[in-house]
């Protein structure tokens, strides 16, 4: 147990079966949750206004689609926008690209994860939910790295459990747990 | 800072010393990542490596620049904006005996071929000049060949239809083996020209500007420069057309673009600024 290391920053990535993780998930993050948590979720190329609403019902903590140069608020979850891929800048603020596919993907959770780790080096909490594809593996790597703290959710209890079986290969994780203990587990991070 | 931070920042200067292309202002994590890609696909190791190459090797240069300007679109891309181009936009460029369009930041055409279409399907086209300008010759060239694979055809003749499109876009291009090439009548208004939006000046005096997902690779302070210069392009009462995520609320310069179409991201100039 590590949990007296200060948290500034958590991602978050998941694809198939992510939404309902989200929606069991985010009811239990604490209302003094002190950090900003960032999603990328890949949900298709509609918008994600409509999962934005359907999160913040459920949710304690606001939850707004990211915006292009605009820096994250503590308390806040934010959802990378349809279409792009989401980065965090060394100097704190969100960065849009449409720059290719990766792992056929747009946004790419490896790509929020390794841009995070950047700025938020030891300081930043990553999670890998259900999923279908090795999105956020690379990512992961790269958080654990640099000295970040890696929570994957146990394959077995996964909806689809190709993403964190991926990340478990590639980067390996701090915590291994089903989804009904990961909330309490980033609570005691970021409370 | 850790080494490879430094290592981009050498890069970066580098590039500037040794080949005039200035990458200072350009956002530092979508930077980082491309200019990694290029390390991996050189097989170079380290972003060291690759300057090394760059500073010594005049003819890797063109790799460099189509590796860090990366050209990603679709025609129609985002089809709802081109529909609101349409319905919103041209109406009041009819108004005027010659159009003056410049998309900046042209890439491989997509986006220029688009409009050239919508502009030919409301009777405009023929008194429209189009101006499409990129940094990077080798999409230059490629935009001028209006050439695309097959597979891309399908998506783009999808974005067509929902765009407001009133033929079937194949009704534009002609098929051969995996390829079409588009229709070469609609380039007959059309010309591409090499202009760098970091460096060069005012390039033309425009009802409309596009410049989709360009900005979004620059900081703040380009960004508002490249705005600075959109406003000075453009007539009374001229358009600019942005990416539709694009967040101009940092920008001194955009304070003098009133919002036209806030979901479809087209500002359009006030009445007292403009040519």
């Amino acid at each position: 147990m590590s949990a007296r290391r200060r948290i500034e920053a958590v991602v978050l990535g998941c694809s198939a079966g992510g939404v309902q993780a989200m929606l069991a998930l985010f009811p239990k993050l604490s209302v003094d949750f002190k950090p900003y948590l960032i999603v990328v979720c890949h949900a298709g190329a509609e918008g994600v206004e409509l999962l934005c609403e359907v999160l913040g019902r459920v949710s304690a903590l606001p939850v707004r689609e990211a915006a292009e140069r605009d820096s994250p608020q503590p308390g806040v979850i934010y959802l990378a926008p349809a279409g792009y891929h989401l980065y965090l800048e060394r100097e704190g603020q969100f960065a849009l690209s449409i720059d290719p596919k990766v792992c056929f993907v747009r946004p790419s959770i490896d790509i929020l994860f390794e841009s995070a780790a950047a700025r938020h080096r030891s300081k930043l909490l990553a999670v890998v939910l259900s999923g279908a594809n090795e999105d956020g593996a690379r990512g992961l790597q790269y958080v654990r790295r640099l000295g970040g703290y890696a929570i994957v959710q146990d394959p077995e209890d996964a909806a689809v459990p190709q993403m964190p079986e991926a990340a478990l290969r590639i980067a390996g994780a701090d915590d291994v747990l089903p989804l009904s203990e990961i909330a309490t587990r980033i609570n005691e991070f970021c409370s | 800072m850790d080494a490879e931070d430094i290592e981009l920042e050498l890069f970066v200067q580098a590039l500037k010393l040794r080949h005039g292309y200035d990458f200072g202002q350009y956002a530092r994590a979508s930077l980082k990542r491309r200019v990694n890609d290029l390390v991996k696909n050189a097989e170079l190791g380290t972003i060291g490596a690759l300057t090394s190459r760059v500073v010594h090797d005049e003819a890797f240069l063109p790799q460099v620049i189509a590796g860090i300007s990366v050209p990603v679109s679709e025609m129609f891309r985002n089809p709802e904006i081109f529909k609101a181009l349409s319905a919103e936009v041209f109406p009041v460029l009819a108004s005027y005996p010659h159009i003056n369009i410049w998309q900046a930041g042209c890439a491989r055409g997509e986006e220029v071929y688009s409009l050239a279409i919508l502009l030919e399907e409301a009777g405009l086209y023929d008194r429209t000049q189009i101006y499409a300008t990129d940094f990077n010759d080798h999409v230059l060239h490629v935009a001028q060949e209006g050439i695309f694979s097959v597979h891309e055809a399908r998506l783009y003749a999808q974005n067509y239809l929902a765009a407001g499109g009133k033929h079937t876009l194949s009704h534009y291009w002609h098929a051969r083996y995996e390829r079409v090439k588009l229709d070469e009548r609609l380039k007959r208004n059309i010309t591409f020209a090499n202009h760098n939006l970091v460096a060069d000046g005012v390039f033309c005096e425009a009802h409309l500007i596009l410049c989709r997902n360009v900005l979004i690779y620059f900081t703040n302070t380009l960004q508002d420069q490249v705005l600075g210069l959109f406003r000075d392009s453009l007539v009374r009462g001229g358009f600019l057309a942005l990416g539709n995520k694009e967040s101009i609320h940092f920008s001194a310069n955009a304070r003098e673009f009133l919002a036209f179409n806030s979901a479809a991201r087209i500002f359009r100039l006030g009445p007292s600024v403009g040519k």
